[in-house]
């Protein structure tokens, strides 16, 4: 008689057949400090509960009080986690210099007033107080900006406020477009 | 977002995923949501439980289609056909005419009664153009599309406004030049033997979706359309949109349950990077980017131009100025315009693909990329890739090392050796980006519903969020301009950058930023609890006038507010504008304020407290009743009658004909892709938009109509697995394993003609470049016949790209640069190429 028999033929107590691992064994959330995301991909705005513990995520799920998504998350949604974890996610700066052929690493600090003073340079080079009608256009078309509709909206506002209300950068272009 | 805007005043969606699940005919048109916004579709779902029938018309079928009960394919690039055959077959119906709703609806909530200027002339008189053509500039003057009726100028206003328009109405409908009359008579050849002709959609599959639909709308029943890229990626998106809620404008389903125009974006805030814009021609709150033009010299000159004297738009003085005020602070006095003349003014377009070839020619020098991947998501992507070595610097912040960081060492130009590192001029930076659950902040998702994510870790590394980088980028351009009196130096120095920082890496408080989009009294610094509380006297200031209120007086984030319910769910995040949910929902009642039936009821008014009452926030002056008559000069929202829902317009109808802001007619019109294998069968002499803006360029060569060469129509998509240009998906393991390569759909009867097997290696081939993939025999995909022909169909996914774990080749190689006037959106849903069994470099492994 196997032991699916035996048990299913018992009458009386079973002694458990859980392992003590298996007692031992709980949710990786168990514990962990719980806060309230976005799924950073589509539009639909589901809604996420990170978990995290000592300052490192170490989940993220559907959060089953949205009215959207009710718990649930699609295939990308599900893997924000595997985002944030991401081996091949970079976490160093990258430089690379003209005509150079390969990467180098540099501080952030360095690369920040790097490109503030790239940016000055290319300003003053091509920033027209007024047009050839001598309307005041106090604008530049040397630099442009790409994107948006990933990041957050205080960041778009901070983007267009800068650069285009403080520096006069008109090029300033998102993936609504595309 | 044009197309939607012109009819009915805002552009986005005029409804939410869950009422959704209180249609009873959903339709599914250029989108395959189940798989790409799979958990917003189960609201979809949800109401074909309840007994809705949904209807996908689509080139592919998809899981969409399977979970439709009625699938329609569909020739891309016709969708305008279908929906004006729709509206040809709903005004010649006996159901539109016999039941009463229509025809109220339609009388009271839309501009059906009003006469056109007898100068107008349609597009069916001049082949295919309207009146106010220039062929040389490729350009409509617009004067003849106006209403008939008198321009007359206001008094005694503290800002200029355009003058208040009284337009002659005929309510019989009967006048021939009335806009119900116009409509009728420009879709009269939209039947459904055009439909079969032109979309290849048989005649009596076209019926049923009709038939369905007027079944599905009326008092009792409500239809709602949703759509995605699939309408807004052509030269005629903007009108294909628009076409759309001029049909659902006919059947009586904007602003009620179950109703609406659902569109369905792409990206986490793509809606919000729209309503606080990073883009060129508008600044926060669709007010416009100010042009180098006289009409917007001065303050007083752009409200003169662009300042309605009817409907909300007339308060544009009091968010206009709150803007400046938030940007330039003290520097920004009644003396100096307010600060206007700091604001740059736009001389062209500058819109993505402009900027593109402004690269590539040497005009613009730097480049910001946060959270894009133009090398392989521009169109045309060789000259994408060709114009960031062209530039002097380049700057790119994500989370991955994508193709527009890499393409200088690894793009397939240069692994192949045509192009060499060592030739490439531009300085690239790449800095690492933070996640959003490593950051405060908010989204706005596709139905306007803004809602906070909480910063739940610092993001490792190096990793900032854009937050960081602008701010610290602010203050160090400050620093270096502290003294600088020029003009130049001038600007940016008004700006006011002074938020506190947070946090070990001195991030900027986004609940300071949060606080200025929400708005403040310039004095005390106390929030304002809504927009209407925004003055044009320099005394509050406000970021961003749609987002009013969010922050409360007491300090609360409205987009915080977490307490979700089976309805409107008021309590969940924040809708813009005011937090209302369903837009233009005075329409959910009749004219007389009472719900137009107890299943469809929504908001209505309360006669004992004297407003409006019901299940969302109202979108209409609170306690405005439905008998209230405007005094003769009334301005502002007080001009419009209580029976008008749609608030933003001028009149506060929804337009069926639009007089003012499109640039390629007042009418929805059909002309073929750019690029297309057939004919205009309706408009011979004028096959292809005749104001499409167009890049004729030797790098970006154009296929002629029917091109011998090039005889498939290409379309391209998204897949569940992966997201736009795949930097957040195709370097993540879990997502590249579900979905690991590239390839192109194509029909068996295709792949018999061509020798392929499923699997094998093919080609795509454009003018522009080519891209390789395995075929994927299919019947998802069939051959439609299109003007008494075979017309082949190939989808191809664009998510590739030769960086990540999941690689393939780049459907944008394909694509070329051509715009929607409107939107100045591409058109990559519809296009021509050829395909062949092979490798791309001969010798490679079959």
């Amino acid at each position: 008689m196997g032991i699916v028999q035996r048990l299913r033929h018992h009458i009386g107590l079973v002694p458990n057949p859980v392992s003590r691992a298996t007692r031992q064994a709980h949710a990786r959330i168990r514990g962990a400090d719980v806060s309230v995301s976005v799924c950073p991909y589509c539009a639909v705005g589901c809604s996420q509960l990170v978990y995290t513990k000592d300052g490192r995520i170490v989940d993220i799920e559907g959060n089953y009080e949205s009215p959207i998504n009710g718990g649930t998350l699609c295939p990308k949604g599900a893997a924000t986690w595997q985002l944030v974890h991401s081996p091949l996610r970079e976490l160093r700066v990258k430089y690379r210099a003209p005509y150079s052929d390969r990467w180098e690493e540099r501080p952030l600090e360095w690369a920040m007033e790097r490109i503030a003073q790239l940016v000055k340079e290319t300003r003053d080079a091509t920033f027209v107080h007024r047009d050839e009608r001598g309307l005041v256009v106090n604008r530049t078309l040397g630099i442009a900006h790409l994107g948006g509709a990933t990041l957050d909206n205080e960041e778009n506002y901070l983007i267009k406020k800068l650069f285009t209300g403080g520096l006069g950068i008109v090029a300033v272009e998102n993936q609504a477009r595309i | 977002m044009p197309g939607l805007g012109a009819r009915l005043g805002r552009g986005g969606a005029t409804t939410t995923l869950a009422s959704l699940a209180d249609s009873d005919c959903i339709v599914i048109m250029g989108s395959n949501m189940a798989e790409n916004h799979p958990v917003g579709f189960r609201f979809v779902v949800k109401a074909r439980q309840r007994g809705a029938r949904v209807i996908h018309v689509d080139p592919r079928f998809s899981r969409t289609s399977a979970l439709a009960d009625l699938h329609v394919p569909i020739r891309p690039g016709s969708d305008l056909v279908f929906l004006g055959a729709l509206v040809n077959y709903v005004l010649n119906s006996e159901r539109w005419n016999q039941d009463s709703f229509f025809r109220e609806y339609v009388l009271h909530y839309t501009n059906a009664s009003v006469i056109v200027s007898p100068e107008f002339r349609d597009t069916e008189e001049l082949a295919g153009v309207f009146s106010g053509y220039d062929p040389e500039q490729r350009r409509y003057d617009p004067t003849s599309w106006r209403y008939a009726g008198e321009a007359r100028p206001l008094e005694g206003e503290r800002w200029p406004c355009r003058p208040r328009i009284e337009p002659e109405r005929d309510p019989t409908l009967q006048h021939p030049n009335c806009a119900f009359q116009v409509v009728k008579r420009h879709f009269a050849r939209y039947t459904p033997e055009l439909v079969e002709a032109v979309c290849g959609v048989p005649r009596e599959l076209f019926r049923e979706v009709a038939e369905t639909i007027l079944a599905n709308s009326g008092r009792d029943r409500t239809t709602a359309f949703c759509y995605a890229v699939a309408w807004t990626q052509h030269t005629i998106g903007t009108q294909i949109i628009s076409c759309c809620a001029l049909l659902q404008l006919l059947l009586g389903n904007i602003g009620r349950p179950g109703g609406g125009i659902l569109a369905l974006r792409g990206h986490a805030t793509i809606q919000g990077s729209t309503d606080i814009p990073t883009l060129f021609d508008l600044l926060p709150g669709y007010l416009k980017m100010p042009r180098a033009v006289p009409e917007h010299a001065t303050l007083a000159d752009y409200f003169a131009t662009e300042r309605p004297a009817t409907g909300l738009w007339y308060d544009m003085p009091k968010f206009m100025i709150s803007l400046l005020k938030a940007w330039y602070g003290d520097a920004a006095t009644p003396e100096n315009d307010y600060g206007y003349a700091f604001l740059p003014k736009i001389g062209g377009d500058y819109s993505f693909q402009s900027i593109l070839t402004m690269m590539k020619d040497g005009v613009i020098k730097g480049l910001f990329v946060m959270g894009m991947n133009p090398a392989v998501g521009g169109q045309n992507a060789r000259l994408a890739r060709q114009a960031l070595a062209n530039l002097d610097w380049l700057v790119v912040r994500d989370v991955h090392e994508i193709e527009t960081a890499s393409f200088w060492y690894d793009a397939p130009e240069v692994r192949n050796g045509e192009v060499r590192p060592q030739d490439i001029k531009t300085e690239v930076f790449f800095l690492p980006a933070a996640i959003a659950a490593e950051k405060d902040g908010t989204f706005t998702n596709t139905h306007r519903l803004v809602q906070w994510h909480d910063k739940a870790v610092e993001p490792p590394g190096d990793a900032r969020s854009e937050a960081h980088f602008v701010y610290h980028l602010g203050r160090r351009l400050k620093e270096l301009y502290a003294e600088d009196e020029s003009p130049a130096g001038q600007q940016i120095r008004a700006l006011t950058w002074d938020y506190p920082t947070v946090g070990p890496h001195g991030e900027p408080d986004l609940m300071a930023v949060a606080r200025e989009i929400s708005g403040y009294r310039f004095a005390d610094g106390r929030p304002v609890a809504g927009f209407h509380e925004l003055a044009d006297d320099g005394s509050t200031a406000c970021g961003c006038w749609i987002y009013a209120g969010m922050v409360t007086p007491e300090g609360e984030h409205l987009a915080k507010r977490r307490r979700g319910d089976d309805r409107a769910s008021l309590d969940w995040g924040f809708a813009w504008p005011a937090n209302r949910r369903i837009l233009y929902n005075r329409a959910s009642a009749d004219p007389q304020g009472r719900p137009w039936s107890e299943r469809k009821k929504w908001i209505w008014w309360d006669p004992e407290q004297g407003r409006w009452v019901g299940y969302d926030v109202p979108d209409f002056p609170a306690t405005k009743p439905p008998d209230y008559s405007p005094p003769p000069d009334a301005r502002g929202l007080a001009a419009h009658p209580g029976t008008a829902p749609f608030v933003m317009m001028l009149d506060g109808l929804g337009w069926l004909f639009v007089p003012v802001g499109l640039l390629d007619g007042p009418l929805p019109t059909h002309y073929e892709p750019w690029e297309t294998p057939v004919e205009n069968l309706l408009y011979p002499a004028q096959p292809r938009s005749p104001v499409a803006p167009v890049f004729v360029r030797p790098d970006n060569p154009y296929h002629e109509i029917g091109d011998p060469r090039y005889p498939c129509v290409i379309t391209t998509y998204r897949l569940t697995e992966h997201h736009t240009a795949g930097g957040m998906s195709r370097w993540v393991p879990w997502l590249a394993e579900l979905q690991p390569a590239g390839f192109v759909e194509i029909s068996p009867e295709l792949a018999r003609e061509l020798g392929i097997a499923n699997g094998d290696w093919v080609v795509v081939e454009t003018a522009r470049g080519s891209a390789e993939a395995r075929a994927l025999v299919t019947e998802r995909v069939q051959p439609l016949t299109v003007a008494g022909r075979t017309v082949h169909v190939i989808g191809m996914p664009w998510h590739f790209g030769f960086g990540g774990l999941a690689t393939g080749g780049i459907a944008n190689e394909l694509a070329t640069l051509v715009e929607d006037p409107n939107s100045l959106i591409h058109e990559a849903k519809s296009f021509t190429c050829r395909i062949r069994k092979g490798r791309l470099r001969e010798g490679e492994r079959e």
